[in-house]
């Protein structure tokens, strides 16, 4: 039987065309079901009673054990430290990484000067590094910056330079047209117009200096989220280390939108 | 009065081991005043010479002048209009139209009548151009043919005496480009300015210019010059299209364009192809 278009009823769009278009709404229930779905899962796989409660804690454990954590842990302490050592080796990887990727992406003696070698450096492993770092710097605080710096820097210097390589020549020429000097096509046009691109790779480094924090913190701490999580394996606390993850991975998106966010404040342009 | 002269101009560019003859003896005179266009088949080096005039590039030998000096980099005389993306997307439409008051070489003159006269030829280019209502838009929110009035208005700002345009109309649809068309004829009557126009479109090329210059690959050359027997760009009309002498210049420059594009070449190794396809087939059989 052909069935009849309702002609009352606004149409709609189809949810499963492919590649098809979603509100907002909808997407968000989505998002929240998928949420959901692992909760879900989690909360059935720990009631079920085949897995000890040191191998898969339950749910309500964790949240149990994140109260305590924050009440009588001190947790907040834990999360900053971890927040400062990530912002710090960040931070210091952008100032270095912004100016070289810059020039690198823009001028062709200074690429072939550095790329090769940060090519090189950045399959050199990161976590390999730590024995050396501490053996360097010690094992306070600079020894963590230093590694997620190692792990993040070089990257981000080579994702920086294509960003700046792939600003359209014909804007640059325009400018030169209309009489730039070297300096106004750097800062009036190939910065402004990279400057999007550039954000979106500082966002992912961002992620990966996460990472690295871990790493750095595991093996050479004794504070903050990575030493916490390695320090409840010793306790088999396994819930402590969920908590531990679960908050590594929450810190990780809150910056994640912090980014997007900018990324539409300062980019109107691209969202409008 | 002679505005713009190139003399026996030659650019080679080395690809690897290859030599390429970009462009051999070019000798050209342009008129203060006078619409001329360049055509002929892609890869003739129809950019490359723009490029040259406007500083971009140099000739390997020879030399361009503009009013008797020569050309030795891009110069406030000569502006440029590219085919796409050099409208800068985080700029408004005014933004972009202004962008040249923001450069140094633009701020000589800083007295209250300089920048009274900028600001007033901004809103004359926007209305000129039909841009007033969106200027405080964005590049990407406006369609191609809006975006490429906004590169040209940008060009236009700081009243340049030579206007270089590389295939400035070629991204846009046909209807599109004949409303293109009649803006910058009319642009060209009111600005009296020097304007090179570069097309692989024959008809575009007569329609617009006093001149049609038709170039040859390998090497880039200048293979002949059209005067375009049309009244002068005020008095252009879509009709004349249809004309009789617009109709047989357009067919003499398409002969000579496809007389120098060497298509020949191509048509014999077609036929070299097929008949090897032939033969493949055929000894398919025999096995
Ligand atoms: N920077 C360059 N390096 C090497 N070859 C080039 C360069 N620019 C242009 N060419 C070559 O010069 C010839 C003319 O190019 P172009 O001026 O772009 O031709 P047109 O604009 O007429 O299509 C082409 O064969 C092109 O491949
Ligand atoms: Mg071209």
């Amino acid at each position: 039987m052909p069935d009849t278009p309702h002609s009352a009823a606004p149409r709609r769009a189809p949810l499963w065309a492919v590649r098809g278009e979603m509100s907002r709404k909808t997407h968000v229930i989505f998002a929240v079901l998928g949420f959901c779905a692992v909760l879900v899962v989690w909360f059935g796989l720990a009631e079920s009673g085949w897995f000890s409660k040191v191998f898969l804690p339950a749910p309500q454990d964790v949240a149990q054990r994140f109260y305590t954590w924050l009440a009588e842990d001190d947790l907040l302490k834990d999360v900053s430290i971890s927040i400062y050592r990530v912002m710090g080796g960040f931070m210091l990887a952008v100032i270095v990484a912004l100016p070289l990727g810059l020039m690198i992406g823009t001028f062709r003696p200074i690429q072939a000067f550095f790329e090769p070698v940060i090519e090189f450096a950045r399959y050199l492993p990161a976590v390999a590094f730590v024995p050396l770092v501490m053996l360097w710097v010690g094992i306070d605080e600079g020894s963590k910056i230093a590694i997620i710096w190692i792990g993040t820097f070089f990257q981000m210097v080579l994702m920086i330079s294509e960003d700046v390589r792939r600003v359209p020549k014909a804007q640059i020429e325009a400018a030169q047209t209309m009489g730039a000097t070297r300096e106004e096509v750097i800062t009036k046009v190939i910065l402004k117009s990279a400057m999007p691109s550039i954000m979106d790779s500082l966002r992912i480094t961002m992620g990966w200096a996460w990472t690295y924090l871990v790493v750095a913190e595991l093996v050479a701490a004794n504070s903050g989220l990575g030493y916490a999580i390695l320090k409840a394996q010793r306790f088999l606390q396994t819930d402590k280390i969920f908590v531990g993850i679960l908050l590594i991975g929450l810190i990780g998106l809150v910056m994640d939108q912090l980014f997007r966010w900018v990324h539409r404040r300062r980019f109107p342009w691209l969202h409008a | 009065m002679l505005k713009l002269e190139i003399r026996q101009g030659s650019k080679i560019f080395h690809a690897g081991k290859i030599t390429l003859h970009a462009l051999q003896d070019i000798n050209l005179s342009i008129h203060e005043n006078e619409f001329v266009t360049l055509v002929g088949a892609s890869g003739c080096g129809k950019s490359t010479l723009l490029r040259i005039i406007g500083g971009l590039e140099n000739f390997t030998a020879g030399d361009v002048s503009v009013n008797a000096a020569p050309v030795t980099g891009p110069g406030l005389d000569r502006a440029m209009v590219f085919q796409d993306y050099s409208v800068y997307p985080w700029l408004t439409v005014a933004e972009n139209i202004r962008f040249c008051r923001e450069l140094k070489a633009h701020q000589q003159d800083n007295s209250l009548r300089a920048t009274y006269h900028a600001i007033g030829r901004a809103h004359a280019l926007l209305e000129l151009m039909g841009l007033d209502n969106v200027k405080n838009a964005y590049p990407n929110q406006l369609s191609g043919g809006m975006r490429q009035r906004v590169a040209i208005a940008r060009a236009l700002m700081p009243a340049p005496e030579i206007l270089l345009m590389d295939e400035p109309f070629g991204a846009l649809d046909a209807q599109t480009r004949e409303v293109m068309h009649g803006l910058i004829l009319h642009l060209f009557t009111q600005e009296r300015s020097t304007i090179v126009f570069v097309t692989h479109d024959v008809e575009e090329a007569i329609y617009l210019a006093n001149r049609v210059v038709v170039m040859a690959p390998q090497p880039g050359r200048i293979d002949s010059i059209y005067n375009v027997p049309l009244p002068p760009a005020g008095q252009r009309h879509l009709d004349m299209k249809l004309a009789p002498e617009f109709l047989s210049l357009k067919k003499e420059i398409l002969q000579r364009i496809r007389a120098t594009a060497r298509v020949h070449t191509d048509a014999g190794l077609l036929d070299k192809l097929t008949k090897q396809h032939h033969h493949d087939n055929e000894e398919g059989r025999s096995l």
